[in-house]
């Protein structure tokens, strides 16, 4: 890890807050409606910012305190906001994460919660929480959070079944989609969650649903303890996870891999696959992948020796090199707001033999990676739209990738993931450079 | 199926037109649970401030306040603009423990230096006012140390809803107030208030004073200076726009400096024109009147025959508003029915008593009129009253969009001018682009009407 001027200021942050991430991987649950339990202004602000990259509605429930109940306590707003979305939204399972305000007035949430249930006098959905302070973690750290916190608290003891568990993390609804297909492909009966792929990307309807279709099925969620396998993905994980949690509980075997990112990474995803469903690898991925390294032949010239800086989620950045060192790029910077403490090692494990190891920096912000940029020489950013500013000032093309992707339409449907996802990335990629390099030539040329 | 969408603890702030009494019960906190479109305290407070181009905004706080308002805004800068980038304390566990001040001062410090702002602006948040951090103290040790007006904003995010927020915003203007030399401003002087020059609009707005012989001292804030509005008390008349975001500080001018106020709406061409008349008829030189109806006959000349073929186009279609605050739902009523159409619902998440009742008067009968409305809500009100455009904010667009209804943003992320004459051509415009897009033909809403 290199070193970095240690600022008291954060200067246009590439990270977002921990509630915000909870409130994704909520969505990716069946029939939840995400409640933040904290001021109105968190919800709104973090829906407004979903949907900028979505563009599909979020409904994101708040418990909307005010003065009193920050001198008080929450709890009597909590229990009336969820009253009230039950009375509205008729909700299987309601979200609850908690805000920087809530945690910072000591609101037992967990016991709120248990108070609710017995004063209850009918049925109610099912109550899930998770601690979110923002001061504690960036929306990474959140995602998983509500993640195994969701794993553990809708999970019984079931017994041993045939099924798969596939937490991919915080990725596209597109790699959502295509993760689905290749598990299909394979007949393996999967439970990939959280899956927001339907309920963040939906098609267009006659009604405003109450609560779109689509997340990981409850029953499939209830049934995860006894999967034959869990596949978790992700290189700078937190020590407790989904993944972890089932383990723990119900002692469900759990297989760690990278995001499929990539040609080596992929392999892997799917040689696992092939272990665990016991069949060989399907000819349309085997032929994806044939058609992926011919493509990389084809586009070496205008890859090779080009230079990168990659920043955004630590594991999507990850993922990101394994897949330019395999192309021939070179990251020379790799950034993240998060702080997982495993990013360089993991950013070392998969440049490895390929290309010399980049300058690596973790929790730093956008003022942070351009003054590293400064003495670099670079052809190429990679991340999301919160670098385009950063990008033209330097005259550099920026290749969106991840979340927020709000300068562009379709950033949900954009694959990353899989033999396929890769395909998409070096055309991507490789158009980028072509492009810049016919807009800045004087010649003009029609044929590159 | 109205009363079905609306909470019960709801059903006073949702009125129709021709309801006796009307009543509406609205300026009180939303429902927790009810999916509220509002913000915060804090996000007031960010929306009054925010194009002020030559000021550091620093958020106190954990990261997530910042970063939602990082550059989300269409306000431009003629100049400097410090107000696109995005500063946090990005406070963490142990400065929630041991407290923020520390390293809020070292945060001012670092970023005054490293890009020398004329003034520095810093929003508390929500836990701020928990763990007990005296801004007032650290902003003052930094105004005097590094001679720059160092402002808290009083913005916890709990403290009251948006309005809170410009309250608190305008409290923080107030100190910069009455500081600036005023020699040489003009008699014939304005400032422009609850402006924020979206899309450059502030600059055609003055472009339009200048033509009837007013000068504008402080743009407050789209555009805005810091110099300028440290000299604002010189001016001779505050003209206010939007609904109470800066209504605060014209008071507080009023009181303190005797400047009076005139409130103004630049959308739509009665609005507009009546702007001009109104700060002419306040000067009483009959040359200056004379100069705006001029120039008010000058843009129609120029504006009507375009605007002529959207009317045909448009004349009854049904729209639907829901916007921040009351004031700009009135233009809009009146912008829509000039273009000939009609107005379904219309709603606010700021609106006080007095805003509604106006509302009511210039709405149509049948009429809903709602007040901090929410998605259920509004997603049924569209279908209900099967509009064909809706105007809104981002938190608004995917639910038309979901259900097939066009749309057009009238929210401060909107890159297009629509203020002025030339803007309500521009909107005109654009309600008819969305309106008339071929798309909706394929939405399952009119499938259903079309039985294809």
């Amino acid at each position: 890890m290199s070193k970095m001027p240690p600022y008291a200021a954060t200067e246009n942050a590439c990270k977002l807050c921990k509630p915000l991430g909870a409130s994704l991987a909520f969505r990716g649950i069946e029939g939840t409606v995400p409640f933040l339990h904290g001021s109105q202004g968190c919800a709104t602000y973090m829906r407004r910012y979903i949907i900028s990259h979505f563009n599909e509605p979020i409904d994101i429930a708040s418990s909307s305190l005010g003065e009193k109940h920050a001198v008080y306590g929450g709890a009597a707003n909590l229990k009336q906001g969820l009253d009230n979305v039950i009375k509205k939204y008729q909700p299987r399972i309601i979200g609850v994460a908690t805000t920087c305000l809530t945690e910072t007035i000591g609101d037992d949430v967990p016991m709120i919660l248990a108070e609710y249930k017995e004063e209850a006098n009918s049925q109610l959905p099912e109550l899930i929480h998770v601690s979110t302070p923002s001061y504690a973690g960036t929306h990474m750290e959140g995602f998983v959070a509500a993640a195994a916190a969701a794993a553990g608290q809708l999970t019984e003891q079931v017994d041993k079944h045939d099924g798969v568990n596939l937490f991919p993390g915080f990725v596209s609804a597109a790699d959502l989609r295509h993760l689905r297909e290749i598990m299909d492909d394979f007949a393996i009966d999967a439970a990939i969650f959280p899956d927001y792929s339907e309920t963040l990307d939906g098609e267009a309807l006659a009604e405003y649903p109450l609560i779109p279709k689509g997340g990981t099925p409850l029953h499939k969620i209830r049934a995860m303890g006894g999967a034959k396998l869990t596949i978790e993905c992700g290189w700078t994980l937190p020590e407790k996870t989904a993944g972890t949690v089932l383990a723990e509980k119900f002692a469900t075997p759990l297989a760690r891999l990278g995001w499929p990112m990539g040609i080596r990474a992929t392999d892997r995803f799917f040689a696992e696959l092939a272990t665990v469903s016991g069949r060989e690898i399907p000819k349309k991925y085997r032929a994806a992948r044939g058609r992926l390294v011919d493509s990389l032949v084809d586009c070496h010239k205008y890859l090779s020796g080009k230079k990168a800086i990659v920043y955004g989620e630590e594991d999507l950045v990850v993922g990101l090199v394994s897949l330019l060192v395999e192309i021939g790029i070179q990251p020379t910077l790799c950034a993240s707001g998060g702080k997982s403490g495993r990013f360089a090692e993991a950013v070392a494990e998969v440049v490895a033999d390929f290309a010399p190891m980049p300058q690596v920096y973790e929790d730093v912000d956008f003022y942070d990676i351009e003054q590293q940029a400064e003495e670099l020489e670079i052809n190429l950013l990679l991340g999301h739209s919160k670098g385009y500013s950063f990008a033209r000032r330097k005259g550099l093309p920026l290749v969106r990738v991840g979340f927020p992707i709000h300068d562009r339409m379709g950033g949900q449907r954009i694959l990353h993931l899989g033999y396929h996802g890769a395909q998409n990335l070096v055309d991507t990629i490789t158009n980028t450079l072509i492009a810049k390099k016919q807009d800045d030539s004087p010649v003009g040329y029609s044929y590159m | 199926m109205v009363a079905l969408s609306v909470l019960q603890e709801r059903q006073g702030q949702v009125r129709l037109k021709g309801d006796t009494p009307f009543a509406m019960e609205c300026d009180k906190d939303s429902q927790a649970g009810a999916v509220s479109q509002r913000a915060c305290v804090f996000c007031g407070s960010r929306v009054v401030l925010y194009p002020v181009a030559d000021a550091l905004h620093l958020v106190h706080g954990p990261i997530g306040c910042a970063v939602y308002t990082w550059d989300i805004r269409g306000a431009l800068s003629s100049g400097p603009e410090l107000h696109r980038l995005s500063f946090s304390t990005d406070l963490r566990e142990m400065d929630v423990i041991f407290g923020g001040e520390k390293k809020l001062y070292r945060a001012l410090i670092e970023l005054i230096d490293r890009h020398q702002p004329k003034a520095a602006f810093v929003y508390s948040t929500c836990i701020v006012g928990i763990i007990g951090d005296d801004l007032e103290a650290v902003c003052k040790k930094v105004a005097e140390e590094k001679g720059i007006p160092v402002l808290p904003v009083q913005s916890e995010g709990f403290k009251g809803n948006k309005r809170a927020g410009y309250s608190a915003a305008c409290a923080a203007l107030a100190r910069l107030v009455g500081t600036g030399d005023t020699e040489n401003i003009s008699p014939r002087s304005i400032n422009i208030l609850g402006d924020f020059n979206l899309a450059g609009e502030i600059w055609m707005i003055r472009e339009y004073f200048r033509r009837i012989g007013v000068e504008v001292v402080a743009n407050i804030t789209g555009d805005g200076r810091i110099a300028d509005i440290r000299r604002a008390h010189g001016a001779a008349l505050n003209v206010v726009q939007c609904s109470g975001a800066t209504m605060e500080l014209a008071r507080r001018m009023q009181k303190e400096y005797g400047i009076p106020s005139i409130r103004v709406s630049y959308f739509g061409i009665e609005d507009m024109a009546e702007a001009l008349y109104d700060v002419a008829k306040f000067f009483g030189d009959p040359q200056m009147l004379e100069n705006a109806r001029e120039l008010v006959r000058e843009e129609l000349s120029k504006l009507m025959p375009e605007l002529r073929r959207y009317q045909q186009a448009l004349a009854g279609k049904k729209a639907a508003i829901y916007v921040g605050g009351a004031f700009k739902a009135f233009s809009l009523v009146k912008a829509f029915r000039l273009l000939g159409m009609t107005v379904a619902m219309v709603g606010s998440q700021t609106g006080t008593q007095e805003d509604y009742q106006e509302l009511q008067e210039i709405a149509d009968p049948g009429t809903i009129i709602v007040d901090d409305s929410n998605p259920l809500e509004l997603s049924a009100f569209l279908r209900e009253k099967d509009v064909d455009v809706f105007v809104g904010g981002v938190k608004e667009r995917p639910i038309a969009y979901k259900l097939g209804v066009a749309f057009c943003d009238h929210n401060h992320e909107r890159k297009e001018m629509l203020a002025g004459f030339h803007g309500m051509l521009n909107f005109a415009r654009e309600v008819y682009e969305s309106v008339s897009s071929p798309v909706w033909r394929f939405a399952p809403r009119r499938q259903e009407v079309n039985h294809v």
